[in-house]
């Protein structure tokens, strides 16, 4: 019988079979572990005397709660407050009595765990890859089967390197069509989402499927699967292909030489047959998106940005949002005032996403009053970015360069938006509060966002790449 | 944990969709290493005014909710992160059961892990429930809710659980146990494969 290529990596990782009673038992080949969701079940297998079950499965570093600024001594992470700093260093101790391995402050291969993973070549086809956060949707893009779950969870594959899961359902997302000039994967999966709703995916398991994602580069495949959460699905997949292959060939934990090849053949037989079907299918359109930006306080209140915001619905559903984000129905949100920007986080601070914001930042100024932030998603980010001389663009436009970590996407760390202050942010949840108290938030493409930054207010960069031509001797 | 089959309680009603896992419990609180003592951290930028005080006109703050052991909230709850803060705050607060039309996934995963029951109704119930507070008993063993008036049910609707989250809820027990018990399966899994590799 014809599969999907979520199928296939399901069917691979079965253990027990589920039935009426109890759950299917799957393997899991890759558990990542941060600072903030692995606390509490190390102290499960603490009490109840169990070891980590596979430490070669499991890949620990520090992002959430972690400082932006560097760390050269552990006394150096104070600065995130002391229940943070008390979370980090739990972390460590928790991977010390643990015997697992630990991206650590004086590693170079630390950063955001969805783009260290990749970094890595830990993220591979046809795996099963979980970790204590929803973001895990992200390794989706290698045509693995990745998701996000709670701590008890954690604790479960720590434990037995397994999970109790029913089979979720399969959602086709078919995009037809090239995406116009000027607009990015992350504009694209904010209309999937404004598509879909924040909850249309409940339930499911995403394939994107189509022109536009076969000619996608794998940190755009990433942003496209990593926002998956945010529709309400599991996980998001990508079937994997010569893309795929040439981003993990020659990475550190991805196999090698012959090893490699034989693992490409495999990988080949990674997508959906002729014939399979899905329980859902939806279809959107490329090729007449404009830049997307959000203007509520979910991931699915998105228009275009050159486009008047929709009007309100009348059963007072979009009330609060408007009153919260402070804007007006019927009228454009381009040109609002912007207070912050921020460049980061594990949907968009990979080295193509920084290379868009240089793009429009080069040359320029951040507009006075307006506060920019980059946060290279990892260190070794950070080190490639640097050497392509990224961080000389953003201080000489006026922007802060930081060390890598989620940052202002949540603001643990105390990198936070102040109350009644408009960010225009490349990070994936504009929830009420989610970047500082009162913070409202606008979430946009790396480009937006650097344009934003420039304007002063939400702007198209479409605009300013034109400019830039232009201003060019 | 201690387990229960039956659940009465007056309902906390909070009609609002898309109540994400931020608002349940913001971000701020979760560098805490235990799981304890959250309940006073639950919708802490909706509860508490600038100055710490409680908001009146929160809905959980409002006299008549109180020491409600049912929260019937709007379409969609619990969506955003895998925070399990976000059912440890609400069993901690008090609640031991969810109601809305659609709650989820990995909320709802959370929540059954936690004795915090996640039930699903259909429109038109959630619609009566969200109109106003009611006494509702819900009933673990016949997967039923209903809605009581002196003592006698006067709207019944059936839920969905999986059996091994209701099983584990019931008992009290957590399902590690279960999944341990699966070893052997799972050790021969990995030798099938061959899996010994890095």
């Amino acid at each position: 019988m014809p599969k999907t290529l979520f199928e296939k990596v399901w069917d691979a990782h079965v253990v027990v079979e589920e039935n009426d009673d109890t759950p299917a038992v799957l393997y899991i080949d890759l558990h990542l572990a941060h600072e903030v969701t692995s606390p509490q079940a190390f102290t499960v297998l603490a009490e109840r005397g169990l070891p980590v079950r596979r430490i070669d499965r499991t890949l620990a570093t520090m992002d959430h709660s972690t400082p932006t600024t560097p760390v050269s001594t552990l006394k150096d992470i104070d600065v995130v407050g002391p229940s943070a700093a008390a979370q980090i260093r739990k972390m460590i101790d928790n991977c010390k009595a643990f015997g697992i391995p630990l991206r650590d402050f004086d590693s170079d291969e630390r950063g955001i765990v969805h783009i260290i993973g990749p970094e890595l070549g830990a993220t591979q086809p046809g795996k099963t890859i979980v970790c204590g956060d929803s973001h895990t949707s992200t390794h989706g893009a290698f045509g693995a089967l990745a998701f996000g779950i709670g701590t008890t969870e954690v604790g479960h594959v720590l434990a037995s390197q397994c999970l109790l899961q029913r089979k979720p359902k399969t959602m086709a997302v078919n995009i037809e069509g090239d995406l116009p000039n000027g607009v990015t994967p992350k504009d694209l999966i904010l209309a999937i989402i404004g598509e879909l709703g924040v909850d249309g995916g409940t339930g499911h398991v995403i394939e994107y499927r189509g022109k536009a994602i076969e000619n996608m580069d794998m940190a755009g495949r990433m942003t496209i699967c990593n926002m998956s959460i945010e529709a309400g699905a599991r996980a998001g997949m990508i079937a994997p292909d010569d893309v795929t292959f040439d981003y993990l060939r020659g990475r550190k934990l991805a196999p090698s030489g012959d090893a490699f090849e034989s693992a490409v053949a495999k990988w080949r037989q990674l997508k959906t047959d002729d014939g399979a079907m899905f329980d859902k299918t939806i279809t959107i359109d490329a090729s007449t998106l404009s830049p997307m930006v959000t203007f509520g306080t979910n991931p699915g209140m998105v228009t275009a940005i050159d486009k008047p915001l929709p009007d309100k619905p009348a059963d007072g559903s979009w009330d609060r949002a408007f009153e919260y984000m402070q804007l007006q129905p019927n009228t454009p949100i381009a040109g609002t005032p912007v207070d912050v920007v921020f460049v980061g986080s594990c949907t968009n601070a990979r080295l193509p996403d920084l290379k868009a914001t240089a793009d429009i930042l080069k040359g320029r100024q951040v507009a006075h009053g307006v506060r920019m932030l980059v946060v290279p998603g990892s260190q070794q980010v950070k080190k490639e970015a640097e050497s392509l001389g990224l961080d000389k663009v953003f201080m000489d436009a006026g922007a802060e360069w930081r060390e890598s970590g989620c940052s202002m996407c949540l603001g643990m760390n105390g990198d936070t938006v102040a109350s009644g202050s408009l960010s225009v942010s490349t990070s994936n949840r504009n929830f009420e509060g989610r970047q500082g108290i009162g913070a409202r938030t606008v979430l946009a493409s790396p480009a937006t966002a650097a344009a934003s930054a420039i304007a002063g207010c939400v702007a198209d960069p479409r605009d300013f790449a034109g400019q830039r031509e232009e201003q060019r001797p | 944990m201690s387990g229960f089959s039956q659940i009465r309680s007056h309902t906390a009603v909070l009609n609002r969709n898309d109540v994400d896992t931020d608002q349940i419990i913001p971000a701020r609180f979760l560098t805490t290493t235990s799981r304890q003592g959250l309940g006073k951290s639950a919708f802490a930028d909706w509860r508490y005014l600038d100055d710490g005080e409680e908001d009146p006109s929160f809905e959980l703050n409002q006299p008549h909710n109180r020491g409600a052991e049912i929260l019937v909230a709007g379409r969609n709850f619990g969506c955003g992160s895998s925070r399990e803060h976000a059912p440890w705050s609400l069993t901690d607060f008090g609640f031991k059961a969810v109601i809305s039309s659609e709650i989820a996934d990995i909320f709802r995963s959370n929540s059954l892990k936690n004795g915090l029951v996640p039930v699903i109704v259909d429109k038109a119930m959630h619609e009566r429930l969200l109109a106003q507070q009611h006494d509702v008993l819900i009933d673990l063993e016949s997967r039923t809710i209903a809605i009581m008036e002196n003592d006698e049910p006067i709207a019944n609707a059936s839920f969905e659980i999986d059996n091994f989250s209701r099983f584990c809820i019931m008992q009290g027990t957590d399902q590690l146990g279960f999944l341990l018990s699966q070893m052997p399966a799972i050790e021969a899994f990995e030798r099938a494969r061959g899996d010994y590799e890095q």
